[in-house]
C-alpha cells in the first residue's frame, strides 16, 4: 500500500516534469511547421494535419529571401555581430587571464564591474547609452560604431565567465616550463595558453555573438533606419503587421541556434579532454 | 615587474566597460535631476526671478527681460521646449507660453505688463511666475518626486498626485509582483526538471539538457513570437481547447496581449536560468545521503525535505536570485506579448523616453529600478558569488 502511494506521487510528478519540459520546448516546435504555411495564417488549418502537399509551401521564405529589408536586416546582424565579438572576444579574454593571477588587486570588485553588463536591466543600457552617445560632441548615436560598442560592453561578460573557468583548469606549471625553455610572455601565451584555452575562448565569443545577434533594445532606442538588425526587423514585424514571413526568420534562427548549442557543447567535452591530467 | 604587467591585462576591459557602461549611467542619474533647458535659454529672466518677492508680480522690466528672451527663443527654436518644461510644472501653460512671443511682436499696449495679460491673463497670475522661476532651477526633485506619485507644486511645496495620475507606485508593486511570481513558477517547474536531469540515465541526461540549451540559445524575439501564435484567440492552443469542446468557439480565451501572457512568456524564457544552476548543484549532491535517510527509516517525503532539498538550496537560491533579477527588468516581452495590462517599468521607461519624451522622468524612474537591482546584485555576489555563474 505504501509503495503504491510513494510510486503513484512519483508518476504524478514525473508527469508534471514531462509537461515542464514541453512548456519550455514545445513553443519552438510550434513555429517550424507553421512557417510552411500555405495560407497567411498562424494557425493549424485542417489541410495542414492531414499532411495535404498543397496546405504546405515556401512562400514565406521566398518572401524573405526577395526583401530587400531583411537582406539589409541579415547584413547588420552579422556585421555589428561579428565586430562586437571580436572585441568583446579580445578584451575579455586578456581581463580574464589578467583576474586569474592569485594577486590580483580588488579581485571580486573588478568582476562584479566586469559582470555588470549582464544583469543592468537592458533598457536601462538602452536608455543611458542612447542619453550619452546622442550628445552632439559624441555624436554616436544612429551610427554602426555606437551599436557595436554597446553590444560588445554587453557581450564581453560571458567571455570573460567562459575564460575564467577555462583556466581554473589550466596547468600554471606549463607556463613555468615553457618559461624556463626561454620563451617570453608572448610566446609563452600564445603557444601555450591560448591554444589550451581556446575552447573557452571561442565559446565566450559565441556567446558574445548570440547576445549582439538576439539585442533589441540598444537597436531600437539607438539605432537609425541604416542600423536595423534582425531582431529588430522582427520586432516591427510582431507589432505593426504581423505575417508568417517572421515565421520563416524564426525558424531558420531556431536552427542557428541548434548549429551554435551544439558547437558550444563539442567545444565543452574537448575542454574536458584536453585538461584531463595526464 | 612581470605581475604588474600581467593584471594590467585587465585594464581596457575595465576602461571600456567604465565608458561604455558607468559614465552613460553616470550621465542618466544628472539627467534625473538637471536640467537646464531653461536656465540656459533664459539666462536674464532666471537672475530676475531669483531676486523677486513672489508675492506680487514681478516688475515690468521683469516682464521686458522675459519678452525679449522668449523672442530669441523663438527664433533658435527653443520655445517649444521651454513651454512643454514649463508646462510640466503647471498644466495648461504650455500654449500661454508659446503664443507670447509670436503675439507680443504685434501688441500695441503701453507696456510689456499689460501686454503679456492682454495676450493671456493667465500671465497675471502668480503660478505661471512660480512655475517659471522653479523651471529656472537646474537641479530638480521633480522626476523623483514623480516617479513615487508625488508632485512639486509651482510655489515649492510637495504633494500627493491626483489619484487618477497615480500610477508609478502601482506599477513598480506590479513589476516586483510579477517578478516574484515569475521567480516562484520557474521555481515550481524548473526544480522537478532539473531534479529529472540531475538523476537521469548519462544519455538521457544529455538529451534533456539540449532540450534545455535549446531555448536558451533561441533568440528571444523567436519565443516571444511563438507565445504569440499558440495564445492569441486565433491561436494553436484556443483551436486545440476548441476542438476538443473545452471553450466555444464564439467564447475564445484572451490570454495574450495581457498579463497571463507577460507570465507565461517570461517564465519560459527565463526557466533555463533557474534549471541550470539548481542542475549544477543537484549534480554534486553525494548520492548516498539519501540513501541513508531512508535505511535510518525516512519515508521519501521525510528524506527529500530533510535531507535532498536542503543540500539543493544553494542551487535555488542561485537560480531564483538571476531569474528575479532578470524579470524586474524585463521589457520586450511584455512589450511584445503584455498589452496594457501587462507592462512593467521597463515598458514605462521606454514609453517616457520614446513617447511622451519626459527624458527626466525617464531617468529617475530608471535609476529607482538599478538602484534595486544593484541591490539584488550585490546580494547574489555576497551569497552565491558572481565568479561561480554558470553558463550552460
Amino acid at each position: 500500500m505504501n509503495t503504491v502511494f510513494w510510486r503513484s506521487v512519483k508518476g504524478a510528478i514525473g508527469v508534471f516534469t514531462a509537461f515542464g519540459f514541453l512548456f519550455l520546448i514545445g513553443p519552438l516546435f510550434v513555429i517550424v511547421p507553421l512557417s510552411f504555411n500555405a495560407e497567411p495564417y498562424f494557425t493549424f488549418r485542417p489541410e495542414m494535419l492531414m499532411l495535404d502537399p498543397e496546405a504546405f509551401s515556401l512562400r514565406w521564405y521566398e518572401n524573405l529571401f526577395n526583401d530587400e529589408e531583411w537582406h539589409r536586416a541579415l547584413f547588420n546582424s552579422f556585421f555589428i555581430g561579428i565586430c562586437a565579438t571580436i572585441l568583446a572576444t579580445t578584451l575579455g579574454t586578456l581581463a580574464a587571464i589578467s583576474l586569474n593571477q592569485s594577486n590580483f588587486p580588488a579581485r571580486r570588485t573588478v568582476m562584479a564591474l566586469l559582470i555588470s553588463p549582464m544583469v543592468t536591466p537592458i533598457v536601462i543600457v538602452g536608455v543611458s547609452v542612447f542619453f550619452f552617445y546622442s550628445q552632439p560632441f559624441i555624436g554616436l548615436a544612429q551610427t554602426y560604431l555606437g551599436i557595436i560598442l554597446s553590444h560588445a560592453m554587453l557581450g564581453a561578460p560571458f567571455v570573460v565567465i567562459t575564460v575564467t573557468a577555462t583556466l581554473a583548469g589550466f596547468n600554471q606549471t606549463l607556463m613555468h616550463a615553457a618559461s624556463s625553455l626561454g620563451a617570453n610572455a608572448w610566446t609563452r601565451f600564445r603557444r601555450i595558453q591560448l591554444p589550451l584555452i581556446s575552447p573557452g575562448v571561442i565559446t565566450g565569443g559565441l556567446f558574445a555573438f548570440a547576445t549582439s545577434f538576439d539585442e533589441v533594445v540598444v537597436v531600437l532606442f539607438m539605432g537609425g533606419l541604416e542600423q536595423r538588425t534582425l531582431p529588430r526587423q522582427m520586432w516591427s514585424g510582431i507589432r505593426e503587421e504581423i505575417n508568417p514571413t517572421i515565421l520563416a526568420v524564426a525558424t531558420l534562427l531556431i536552427i542557428f541556434a541548434v548549429l551554435v548549442l551544439f558547437t558550444v557543447e563539442w567545444l565543452r567535452s574537448r575542454t574536458a579532454k584536453q585538461l584531463q591530467p595526464q | 615587474m612581470e605581475r604588474l604587467k600581467a593584471s594590467s591585462l585587465a585594464l581596457p576591459l575595465i576602461a571600456f566597460v567604465i565608458v561604455t557602461l558607468l559614465v552613460p549611467i553616470f550621465s542618466l542619474v544628472r539627467l534625473s535631476v538637471y536640467d537646464s533647458t531653461v536656465a540656459d535659454a533664459l539666462p536674464k529672466t532666471a537672475e530676475a526671478l531669483q531676486q523677486w518677492s513672489g508675492t506680487d508680480l514681478p516688475s515690468i522690466a521683469v516682464f521686458e527681460t522675459l519678452a525679449e528672451e522668449l523672442t530669441t527663443a523663438q527664433q533658435t527654436r527653443e520655445l517649444g521646449r521651454i513651454a512643454s518644461r514649463v508646462n510640466r510644472i503647471l498644466s495648461g501653460s504650455r500654449s500661454t507660453i508659446s503664443k507670447t512671443p509670436r503675439r507680443f511682436a504685434r501688441s500695441d499696449e503701453p507696456d510689456a505688463r499689460a501686454a503679456f495679460i492682454a495676450i493671456d491673463e493667465d500671465w497675471g497670475e502668480l503660478d505661471i511666475w512660480h512655475a517659471l522661476k522653479q523651471a529656472t532651477d537646474t537641479f530638480t526633485s521633480r522626476n523623483f518626486l514623480q516617479a513615487v506619485d508625488f508632485r512639486l507644486m509651482p510655489d515649492g511645496s510637495i504633494a500627493r498626485m491626483p489619484e487618477t495620475q497615480q500610477v508609478y507606485v502601482t506599477l513598480f508593486i506590479r513589476t516586483l509582483g510579477v517578478s516574484i511570481a515569475v521567480t516562484a513558477l520557474c521555481f515550481f517547474i524548473g526544480y522537478p526538471m532539473a531534479y529529472a536531469m540531475a538523476h537521469a540515465s548519462p544519455g538521457w541526461a544529455r538529451l534533456l539538457l539540449v532540450l534545455v540549451l535549446i531555448p536558451f540559445w533561441t533568440s528571444l524575439l523567436v519565443r516571444t513570437t511563438s507565445w504569440i501564435v499558440i495564445l492569441q484567440q486565433q491561436g494553436v492552443l484556443n483551436d486545440i481547447l476548441v476542438f476538443i469542446g473545452l471553450v466555444a468557439d464564439d467564447n475564445r480565451l484572451t490570454m495574450v496581449h495581457n498579463m497571463t501572457g507577460t507570465l507565461v512568456a517570461m517564465t519560459q524564457v527565463l526557466l533555463p536560468f533557474m534549471i541550470l544552476p539548481l542542475y549544477s548543484v543537484m549534480t554534486n549532491i553525494p548520492r548516498d545521503l539519501t540513501k541513508a535517510a531512508s535505511s535510518l527509516g525516512a519515508n521519501p517525503f521525510q528524506s527529500f525535505t530533510r535531507v535532498y532539498f536542503p543540500n539543493s538550496l544553494p542551487g535555488v537560491a542561485a537560480g531564483g536570485l538571476l531569474v528575479f533579477i532578470l524579470s524586474i527588468g524585463y521589457y520586450i516581452t511584455p512589450a511584445l506579448v503584455g498589452g496594457s495590462k501587462g507592462q512593467l517599468i521597463s515598458n514605462l521607461i521606454a514609453y517616457h523616453l520614446q513617447t511622451s519624451l519626459n527624458w527626466g522622468l525617464a531617468a529617475a524612474l530608471s535609476v529607482i529600478l538599478l538602484v534595486g537591482v544593484m541591490v539584488l546584485y550585490v546580494v547574489y555576489d555576497r551569497f552565491i558569488g558572481i565568479d561561480r555563474m554558470k553558463l550552460g
